[in-house]
C-alpha cells in the first residue's frame, strides 16, 4: 500500500458516533444535575411549608417568558438544522443566530431577575434571608445553585452555537456534513429540558 | 503524515508509532499528538510520577507512624499528608489508570481499530488530567496548606478548614471531568470501532470490562463532580445546603459523595479484572472459562456497585430499613466478582501454566483482591461494622482491594504489555525477584493493619496507644520492603524501555488477541489493514487439537 493511500485511509467520520458520544455525554449532565435534583426533593420533603411560601415570592412573569424564549430557541436550534439539511446555508445561519439571541435573552430576563431578588435581600448570607426559616434559606440556596448551574450551561450552549455560526460561516458545516450541529443542538435541548423540569419546581410548584 | 516518514525499512517493517513523528516534531509529536497510543504513553509518565508522589507520602505517613507521639513532623503536615496520599492515590493514580494507560493504547488495537472514536477529545482529557494534577500541587506550594480534611472531603470540616481547599476540590472536580470524557470516548469506540467480524461477545474481556467502566465514569462521575461543586459554592457563598445551622443537611453530603465514590471503587477495580482475564487465560494456554459470564459480571459489578454506597454510612445514624437493604445488596456486588475469581480458577485448572512475570502479578491478583473482598463482605455485616467503623481494618481492606487489586493489576499490565508498547523485553529475572519483594512486604505491610483495626486503632489518628506499637513497627518495616521491590520494579521496567533486549516478533507471549497480530512495537494506526475477526477470543491451538480429537472419536 502506497502512502498516499495510507494518508487517505486517515479521513475518518462517522456521524453516528459523534451523535451516540454526544448522547454518553448528555446522560453524565443529566446525572450532573440529578444530584441537585434529589437535593431538592429531599429538602422539599423535609421542609414542605417553607418551600411554599419562598416559591409564592418568585417572579413568574419573568420565569415564563424565558420558558417561552428557551422553548423556541430550541424550535429555532432544530429548524437551523432542518434547513442546513435541505442545503439552505443562509437560513440556517440566520436561525442560529436567532438561537444564540434567544440565549442571550434569557440571561438577560434572568440578569433582572437576580437583581430584583437581591434588592429584596434574598441572597445567601444577606441578613433578611439569614433571619428567615431554614427551610427559605434552603429554597433561595437550591435557587441560585441549580438555576446558577443552568445559566452556566447556556452560556456554554451559546459558546458552541457561536462556533457553529463560525463553522457555518466557513463552509464546514454543509449539506452533506451537518453532524457537527446536530450535535450542538443536542446539547442545546438538554439546556432547554433542564429549564422545562427547573420552571414548576421553583416557579409553578409553590 | 508526510510520505517519507512511512518509508519501509531494511526487515520490510513500517516505522513505529514511536518514530513516526507525524506532522510536528520533536517533544510537540507527543503534546500535540491525538495517536491513541502516544497519548497512553503520556499518561503512563504523568500517572507513575504521580505515583511516586504517593509512594513517597505513603512512606512518610508510615514513617511518622512508627512512635506513639510524633515522629518526624507536627500532626498538622500528617493530616496534609494522608489526605494528599489519599487525593492523589484515588483520583490522580487508580481512577485513571488502567483505562488511560492501557486503555488508550490497547482498546483501539484489541478491537482492530484505527484509533478512539473522539482521538482530540482524548487528548483534550490529557490536558484536563494534567491541569487537575497540577492544581494538586499548587495546593500544596501556596500559602495555607494543602487540604487536611482526609481524601473524603467531609462536611462540616471541609467547609471550615483554612487549608486550599477549592484548589483540591476543584482538581479533583476536573480529573473528574477528564474521567468522564475518556468514558464517553472508550463507549463509543466499542459501540462503533469494532473490527469486521467482532461481535460483542468476540471482544477479549479487557474490552468488556473498560465499557463496564465506561457506564460507571459517564454515569457516576458527575454524581460527585456536582457535590464537590457544592463544597466550594458552601465556602465560597456560603449558601448552607450542608450546613445544620442553615437548615442542610451534612449527612446528605456523605450519601452524595458515596453515590459515586463507591462506584468509583469499581471504577478503579474492574480495569484491573480485565487485565488479569487477559493475561490467565495467555499463561495457562487456555481458553478463558466462562467467558460470558465473566462479561457480564462486569456490568453486573457496575450495576449493584452503583446501589450499595450508604455501606460507608452504616455508622452516621441512617434508618434501619435503609441499612439492612444496604447491607443485603453489598453481599449480593460479591457475587458478581466471587465468579470472576471462580472462572480464573477454573481457567488455571488444567492449563499448562508458565509462571512469566504477568503471571505471578496476576496469581498475586486474585490473592490479594480475594483478601480485600473478603474483608469487604466482614464490614458489610451491620453489627460487625458498627464495631470495625474508622479503624485500620478499612484501611486495610482498602490498600488490599486498591492497591492488592489495581496497583497490583497495573504492575500486571505493565509486565505484560510494556514490552509491546517500546519493543524492548525487561529482564525477568529481575522482574521476578522485584514482585517477591513486592508480595512480600505488601503483606508485611498491610496486614497488620487488619489486626490493628480488629483491636481498636482508629484511623487517620496521629497519636495512639503504646500497646499497639508493635504492630505499626512491623507495618513500617514492610513499607520499606515494598518501596524497595517497587524501586527495583521500575527501574528494571525503565531501564528495558531504554536498554532493554530488542523484540520483534509480533507474539511475545502466545496471545490471541489482536494486539499481538500487530507489529512490535504497533505502527501508526496499528494495522495495514483493518483485521476481520473469525473467532471468539482465547482460541488457543492447543484447545483446538484437543477439540479436535474429540470430534474425531465422537
Amino acid at each position: 500500500m502506497s502512502a498516499e493511500n495510507q494518508a487517505s485511509v486517515h479521513v475518518h467520520r462517522d456521524d453516528v458516533a459523534t451523535k451516540m458520544g454526544m448522547w454518553f455525554f448528555l446522560f453524565s449532565e443529566l446525572l450532573l444535575f440529578g444530584g441537585l435534583f434529589l437535593m431538592y426533593s429531599v429538602y422539599r420533603y423535609t421542609h414542605q411549608h417553607d418551600f411554599h411560601i419562598a416559591a409564592e415570592g418568585m417572579n413568574i412573569f419573568l420565569g415564563t417568558a424565558n420558558t417561552i424564549i428557551l422553548l423556541t430557541s430550541s424550535l429555532t436550534m432544530a429548524l437551523a438544522i432542518t434547513a442546513m439539511q435541505k442545503g439552505k446555508k443562509i437560513l440556517s445561519l440566520s436561525l442560529q443566530i436567532i438561537t444564540f439571541l434567544f440565549g442571550l435573552a434569557f440571561l438577560v430576563n434572568k440578569f433582572f431577575e437576580w437583581s430584583a431578588e437581591f434588592r429584596e435581600g434574598n441572597y445567601p448570607g444577606s441578613p433578611i434571608l439569614t433571619a428567615k426559616p431554614s427551610g427559605q434559606i434552603l429554597y433561595y440556596g437550591l435557587y441560585y445553585t441549580m438555576v446558577g448551574l443552568h445559566g452556566v450551561h447556556v452560556i456554554a450552549g451559546m459558546t458552541v452555537i457561536a462556533f457553529m455560526i463560525r463553522f457555518t460561516i466557513k463552509g464546514i458545516i454543509t449539506k452533506d456534513n451537518y453532524v457537527k450541529l446536530e450535535a450542538a443542538g443536542l446539547y442545546w435541548h438538554l439546556v432547554d429540558i433542564i429549564w422545562i423540569f427547573l420552571f414548576p419546581l421553583f416557579y409553578l410548584i409553590t | 503524515m508526510s510520505s517519507n516518514s512511512l518509508a519501509v525499512d531494511k526487515s520490510g517493517n513500517l516505522p513505529s508509532y514511536l518514530i513516526d513523528e507525524g506532522k510536528r516534531k520533536g517533544i510537540l509529536a507527543w503534546l500535540l499528538s491525538t495517536d491513541h497510543k502516544r497519548i497512553g504513553i503520556m499518561y503512563m509518565i504523568a500517572l507513575l510520577s504521580f505515583f511516586a508522589v504517593g509512594v513517597t507520602l505513603g512512606f512518610l505517613i508510615r514513617l511518622e507512624l512508627l512512635t506513639p507521639q510524633g515522629t518526624i513532623v507536627n500532626p498538622q503536615a500528617y493530616n496534609e499528608f494522608f489526605t494528599l496520599h489519599g487525593v492523589i492515590m484515588i483520583f490522580i493514580v487508580v481512577v485513571p489508570a488502567i483505562p488511560s494507560i492501557f486503555g488508550n493504547f490497547f482498546l483501539p488495537i484489541m478491537l482492530g481499530a484505527k484509533d478512539v472514536a473522539f482521538p482530540r477529545l482524548n487528548l483534550l482529557s490529557w490536558y484536563l488530567y494534567v491541569v487537575g494534577s497540577i492544581m494538586i500541587l499548587l495546593s500544596i506550594v501556596l500559602p495555607g496548606g494543602a487540604a487536611d480534611t482526609g481524601w473524603t472531603f467531609y462536611i462540616p470540616y471541609s467547609v471550615r478548614t483554612g487549608t486550599n481547599m477549592i484548589f483540591t476540590l476543584t482538581a479533583v472536580f476536573i480529573l473528574g471531568f477528564s474521567s468522564i470524557l475518556t468514558g464517553v470516548n472508550f463507549l463509543t469506540t466499542i459501540h462503533r470501532l469494532r473490527a469486521p467480524g467482532m461481535g460483542w461477545f468476540k471482544m477479549p474481556l479487557f474490552a468488556w470490562s473498560l465499557y463496564a467502566t465506561g457506564w460507571i465514569q459517564v454515569l457516576a462521575t458527575p454524581i460527585v463532580g456536582i457535590t464537590l461543586l457544592l463544597v466550594i459554592i458552601e465556602r465560597v457563598f456560603g449558601v448552607g445546603l450542608f450546613d445544620p445551622t442553615l437548615g442542610g443537611d451534612p449527612i446528605l453530603f456523605q450519601h452524595m459523595f458515596w453515590m459515586y465514590s463507591h462506584p468509583a471503587v469499581y471504577i478503579i477495580i474492574v480495569p484491573a479484572m480485565g487485565v488479569i482475564s487477559e493475561i490467565i487465560p495467555v499463561f495457562s494456554r487456555r481458553t478463558i472459562f466462562g467467558y460470558k459470564f465473566i462479561a457480564f459480571s462486569s456490568i453486573g459489578i457496575a450495576v449493584f456497585g452503583s446501589l450499595v454506597w450508604a455501606h460507608h454510612m452504616f455508622a452516621v445514624g441512617m434508618s434501619n430499613n435503609a441499612e439492612f437493604v444496604f447491607s443485603l445488596l453489598t453481599f449480593l456486588v460479591a457475587i458478581p466478582s466471587a465468579i470472576k475469581v471462580f472462572n480464573w480458577t477454573a481457567t488455571l485448572y488444567k492449563g499448562s501454566i508458565e509462571l512469566e512475570p504477568p503471571m505471578l502479578y496476576a496469581l498475586a491478583f486474585i490473592f490479594l483482591f480475594s483478601i480485600g473482598g473478603l474483608t469487604g463482605i466482614i464490614q458489610g455485616a451491620l453489627n460487625v461494622d458498627i464495631y470495625l467503623t474508622d479503624t485500620y481494618f478499612i484501611v486495610g481492606h482498602i490498600h488490599y482491594v486498591v492497591f492488592g487489586g489495581t496497583g497490583i493489576g497495573i504492575f500486571a499490565a505493565l509486565h505484560y504489555w510494556l514490552p509491546k508498547m517500546f519493543g524492548r523485553m525487561y529482564n525477568k529475572k529481575v522482574a521476578k525477584v522485584a514482585f517477591w519483594i513486592i508480595f512480600v512486604g505488601f503483606n508485611i505491610l498491610y496486614f497488620p493493619f487488619l489486626i490493628l483495626g480488629w483491636l481498636g486503632m482508629p484511623r487517620r489518628s496521629y497519636h495512639y496507644l503504646p500497646r499497639f506499637q508493635v504492630y505499626h513497627v512491623i507495618a513500617t518495616v514492610g513499607s520499606w520492603i515494598l518501596v524497595l521491590g517497587l524501586i527495583i520494579m521500575f527501574f528494571n521496567l525503565l531501564k528495558s524501555i531504554r536498554s532493554g533486549k530488542v523484540v520483534t516478533e509480533k507474539n511475545i507471549w502466545g496471545g490471541e488477541s489482536l494486539e499481538w497480530q500487530t507489529q512490535t512495537p504497533p505502527i501508526t494506526e496499528n494495522f495495514v489493514d483493518i483485521p476481520v475477526v473469525n473467532e471468539a477470543p482465547y482460541e488457543y491451538k492447543q484447545n483446538e487439537e484437543e477439540f479436535l480429537e474429540k470430534e474425531e472419536v465422537l
